[in-house]
């Protein structure tokens, strides 16, 4: 059984429907990246999975609970499902060890010192050993997303959402929260990325899903839809030629 | 044809003026509690709240504090209840300064990016830790210029008290000038004194600004 599984989920802004019957499978361990052009409805069909967003018919369920049918409690949810944001939003009032305590003591009602030595131990996975008492204004976009991270795994999230981690950094800043990513699915971490880097989408993922005007127009493996778009349209946004 | 020299016309004023420092600093500590917890109901998520707490302001932000001071003196003896002026001005300028800071606060909680909602909603945290924990810190932080900027508003305010018999700066003015018909003298002494209790706090509050758009 999948750990997350979409079936036809439609969602409108009004008259304007973003998302026409969106189905989508994710076992655990995968790394699914999704790509599209913007508009596509990549990022809202992400923030459905953890009822950041709503949806109007259809169905979601992560590891058994249904997302957004009013009877499964979101904050349940979300202690299962962590998220990642472009524009990071670390707490700025927070260190970057605070930011990732935050959560354990408050909502999981973990000691202290415990929630420290785990935080602690994040950050040194992230390579930001040392950055504990830094402000998110002292720290580099890179750094910051970093952490972003390391808060979103300290709740030990069985499934990671990131939506458009490296869309807000320099170009010289993208590799190093690449890099922790890459980790993270390589420890058999499940991800659902939303993401622009192609060549990271092809070597990490698992599944690459391309959208396109609010459905899912072609799913696979990366290297093989890489290599041999069957649609026009990924073609087109792969930049070869069919 | 008085006895009265301006060094004991100054002195009189000044002590009157401890009325107007206590009233005003007992309004606005009142005030403020007060005015957070209309705060919390104004930004909930309870539609009855917010339309409740939203009256209140408008009731309070949209009619004279002299009005709202007469209706707790003269308009509580109605029901047989004896207010003295002491108690009618705390309880009129609490509920007027509770109304102008809570809609001061709504706005800057309301300048807090949605992604921090967003951020902290997708850690499970509650709608109350979300409040306690990372809106309300740096909602504080932006709110303390505008906050003591408006506690100038306050101490002003005050000097309606002196209408229903309150004696403080204003209304021990208004005595001296009765004995003195000094009114030049005895008036600007009281507009200097509210100015030197007023000015400092709002140059303190241009400073606090200053300071918070360094920093970001």
């Amino acid at each position: 059984m999948s750990l997350v599984s979409i079936r036809d989920v439609r969602k409108s802004y009004g008259a304007q429907e973003v998302l026409k019957g969106v189905s989508l499978d994710t076992g655990r361990g995968d790394v699914v990246a999704i790509i599209g052009r913007s508009g596509s409805g990549k990022s809202t069909l992400l923030r459905c999975i953890n009822g950041l967003e709503t949806y109007q018919s259809g169905s979601i369920t992560v590891d058994g609970m249904a997302v957004g049918d009013g009877k499964t409690d979101l904050r349940t949810l979300r202690r299962h499902v962590g998220m990642v944001f472009q524009q990071f939003n670390l707490f700025p009032h927070l260190t970057a060890g605070e930011n990732i305590m935050l959560a354990p003591t408050v909502v999981v009602k973990e000691q202290k010192g415990e929630a420290r030595a785990v935080a602690e131990s994040l950050l040194e996975k992230v390579g930001l050993a040392g950055k504990f008492d830094a402000y998110p204004s002292q720290l580099s976009g890179g750094q910051q997303q970093r952490v972003a991270i390391a808060r979103a795994l300290a709740m030990r999230p069985t499934v990671l959402l990131c939506d458009e981690i490296t869309s807000a950094l320099d170009p010289e800043l993208v590799n190093e929260v690449l890099k922790v990513v890459e980790r993270l699915a390589s420890e058999g971490m499940t991800l659902i990325l939303v993401t622009h880097e192609m060549r990271f989408a092809r070597d990490v993922g698992t599944k690459l899903v391309f959208m396109h005007q609010g459905r899912v127009h072609e799913e696979g493996p990366p290297k093989a839809l890489f290599g041999q778009p069957a649609t026009p349209e990924l073609a087109q946004f792969i930049g070869v030629q069919p | 044809m008085s006895d009265f020299s301006f060094w004991i016309i100054l002195q009189n004023l000044l002590l009157a003026t401890r009325w107007t420092i206590l009233l005003s600093l007992i309004a606005f500590v009142s005030g403020g509690i007060v005015g957070l917890l209309v705060l919390l109901a104004r930004v909930s998520h309870g539609r009855v709240l917010r339309i409740l707490s939203l009256g209140y302001i408008e009731v309070f932000q949209g009619t004279p504090l002299l009005m709202q001071l007469f209706l707790f003196f003269f308009g509580v003896a109605l029901f047989g209840i004896e207010v003295s002026p002491w108690v009618a001005a705390w309880l009129a300028l609490t509920l007027w300064t509770s109304a102008f800071l809570a809609e001061i606060w709504r706005g800057c909680v309301e300048s807090i990016p949605k992604g921090q909602w967003e951020a902290s909603e997708s850690l499970a945290l509650s709608y109350g830790e979300q409040m306690r924990h990372v809106i309300l810190p740096q909602a504080l932080r932006i709110a303390v210029a505008p906050t003591v900027g408006f506690s100038v508003q306050v101490v002003k305010g005050t000097a309606l008290a002196s209408i229903i018999g309150f004696v403080e700066l204003t209304k021990a003015g208004t005595m001296l000038n009765n004995v003195t018909f000094r009114p030049f003298l005895v008036y600007t002494l009281v507009a200097l004194i509210y100015f030197a209790l007023c000015f400092p706090l709002s140059w303190y509050s241009k400073r606090l600004e200053g300071r918070l758009n360094v920093a970001r």
